[in-house]
């Protein structure tokens, strides 16, 4: 598939400059890098690799392998030694190749990283950043393609991170390194040839709130990640059928911003959840149940989800692409509610 | 059995034999008294005791520097004690109460102390040796001399993550100093029914470090491998590797009714124990007479009960701070 261009508001800062996803990430890197001696990157190729995704293309060159570190094929023992590292005063990177992969190292993350301040009384914290990829389209079957990010925000202790823009992309690992907990970057690896633009003096980005990508007052569209973009492209079709949608990108899924989608909610009445996830105990589910909590009595209709199809990601093209939400499922599902 | 001997005391001042004996006994006492508590339900939840295996912990803590890193098991009442934990705080955290060394949301199980740099209590068998990695790294990336000791049984070294933390600390030349306390049985399964080769330290060697084994009942022999391991790894031999061939006296938890184990295996390594095996020592020696000890045994009686009268005063943290500490407050 190809990678639309996002409709966003346009950017205050006069002076802008065009980035990829990857490099914005990478520039997000390097100068936290150039700005905290306590930073460093490691995790599976990320040096003379130069990154499975070639995220961190050029950053051994610049800062060497003290820095830029290759691990072995040990997302446990790499993962735990993020965190050791942070309970020890540094600042962190683990990039972690894909979701799937995590599932190695699940133990340090949620037995480790998630409670340790909270089993040390507050005396321990663990500000680390976890970096890994996500998400389906690229007929990668099913041990590469998968969206964990809601189950990661299941955990109290973690922060979870979705960032879908270039401008977020930069902004938010910025946010991330200077937090005194775990936080985890999940980025859908479709993104990274995203092209967007980035101030020239770029600055953080808060990680905790959700922002409107589009207004629109309709029917609201609560999604994060890829499925923004493939959100942003059926409110245009949807507009020329004359529905004005309002796009919501969650950016954070915990913490999750109830209030941006909540307000949205009592002025279209109507909402449509798209996630990569699978619907079954799912990200998706959570905000259904706190719209159900928080607005009931705004809804003019019952609430709509668009999910992956629950099968593990079938490798065959127009299977996975029938799995994955999709602009013709997201129309309809809008489309039902009005 | 392992057939072990006891090595020479001759490097022992009696202030120094006297010194461990005191540690030794501490630990056992206050052990005895956290069962105490535990059958008068002041303590719930899983308690792990260490009796028996006293000599590990008080033999490496003596080489060891404020400044170094220690991380431990769920069974670490002990480790605890000997890096200067008060037995105060360590009884209030059983207990409960906020004024507990993790107050009161740790437990038994998960005792820290940011002020002696006690990284828990962990008990995720094998779980904790990549945060040492971790630490040890941080440690080196900086140019700081710390070494950084792991304390982890028999059954850590069933787990992958052994294996991948070992590798890479062995990879990046970290100053680790694993001690593995080996007490013969993961749970209530045997070691030799969990490793093909039980030979722990052999394991280890294959990642290309320094190990030994070292009779864990004999605090002396203990004392003499950390000293010597600990100096290494702190001039940046990087990591190695000690095994301590050691045995728990009581049920892996107060859940244990010992149905995998012959009371007379007991009885023969109870012939061992630790603290008598170096007191009569000292009084061959005569470095230690009667009157030592029951000054020592007074003077420890009033430390645990001073302990448990803390955990006692205590006080319950309010319901309205149940979901503080799950993200930093600042």
């Amino acid at each position: 598939m190809t990678l639309l261009t996002p409709v966003l508001e346009p950017m205050r800062v006069a002076e802008l400059r065009t980035l990829t996803y990857r490099e914005a990430m990478r520039e997000a890197m390097r100068d936290a890098m150039r700005r905290d001696d306590r930073v460093f990157l490691m995790g599976e190729d990320v040096g003379r690799y130069g990154g499975c995704f070639a995220v961190s293309m050029g950053l051994l060159e610049a800062f060497g392998p003290q820095r830029i570190i290759d691990t072995p094929l040990s997302e446990s023992a790499f993962t735990g030694a993020g965190i050791g590292a942070a309970l020890n005063g540094m600042r962190p990177i683990v990039e972690v190749m894909t979701c799937n992969f995590s599932l190695l190292a699940a133990d340090q993350i949620m037995n480790n990283a998630a409670t340790l301040l909270h089993m040390s009384g507050g005396q321990f914290n663990v500000p680390l950043v976890i970096r890994m990829s996500t998400g389906g389209g690229k007929q990668l079957a099913a041990q590469h393609s998968h969206s964990l990010e809601g189950w990661y925000a299941h955990i109290p202790g973690l922060k979870v991170i979705v960032p879908a823009t270039v401008e977020d992309a930069y902004g938010m690992l910025w946010t991330a390194l200077e937090d005194p907990d775990p936080v985890l970057i999940f980025e859908n690896s479709l993104l990274y040839n995203l092209r967007g633009e980035v101030p020239l003096e770029p600055a953080p980005i808060d990680i905790d709130t959700a922002r409107v990508r589009r207004p629109g007052d309709d029917v609201t569209i609560i999604t994060y990640g890829m499925s923004l973009h493939k959100s942003l492209t059926a409110a245009e079709t949807l507009a020329e059928a004359g529905i004005e949608a309002e796009v919501i990108d969650l950016r954070s899924l915990r913490p999750l911003d109830d209030a941006t989608y909540i307000n949205s909610i009592a002025k279209t009445h109507r909402a449509v959840i798209v996630d990569e996830g699978w619907r079954s105990g799912s990200i998706s589910a959570e905000i259904m149940a706190r719209i159900v909590e928080q607005a009931f009595y705004e809804l003019d209709a019952p609430i709509a989800r668009v999910c992956t199809e629950e099968v593990p990601l079938p490798y065959a093209k127009h299977l996975e692409e029938a799995a994955l939400p999709q602009l013709e499922k997201i129309v309809t599902a809008v489309k039902s509610l009005l | 059995m392992t057939t072990l001997t006891i090595s020479a005391a001759t490097t022992a001042t009696r202030e120094h034999g006297l010194h461990l004996l005191r540690e030794m006994l501490r630990i056992r006492r206050f052990e005895e008294k956290s069962a105490e508590m535990y059958s008068a339900s002041k303590i719930r939840g899983f308690l792990h005791l260490y009796i028996g295996e006293e000599a590990v912990a008080v033999g490496v803590m003596e080489a060891l520097r404020p400044e170094d890193n220690i991380l431990a098991t769920y069974r670490e009442h002990g480790q605890a004690l000997a890096r200067g934990v008060s037995a105060g705080s360590i009884m209030a955290e059983m207990y409960g109460k906020q004024e507990g060394c993790a107050r009161g949301r740790g437990g038994s199980m998960h005792l820290f102390d940011k002020e002696t740099r006690f990284f828990g209590g962990n008990a995720i068998v094998g779980g904790h040796l990549p945060l040492a990695v971790g630490m040890a790294l941080a440690d080196k990336m900086r140019g700081d001399e710390r070494v950084t000791c792991i304390f982890f049984g028999d059954g850590a070294v069933a787990e992958g993550e052994f294996h991948e933390s070992l590798n890479l600390a062995k990879l990046w030349h970290l100053p680790v100093l694993f001690v593995c306390e080996n007490n013969q049985y993961g749970m209530g399964t045997a070691l030799e029914f969990s490793h093909a080769v039980t030979n722990l330290a052999k394991r280890a060697a294959s990642y290309d470090m320094p190990t030994e084994q070292v009779d864990g009942m004999d605090v002396l022999a203990v004392e003499e491998v950390a000293r010597r391991m600990a100096t290494a790894v702190r001039n940046g031999e990087g990591p190695h590797f000690m095994e301590c061939i050691t045995y728990r006296f009581r049920a892996h938890s107060m859940f244990d009714a010992e149905l995998y184990r012959q009371k007379t295996e007991v009885s023969e390594w109870r012939q061992r124990d630790p603290i008598n095996q170096l007191m009569t020592q000292m009084k061959t020696d005569g470095t230690l007479t009667e009157a030592d000890v029951t000054t020592m045994e007074r003077e420890i009686a009033q430390e645990m009960d001073e302990a448990v009268a803390f955990a006692e005063a205590g006080t319950w943290e309010p319901l309205a701070d149940l979901t503080r500490f799950v993200y930093s407050e600042n």
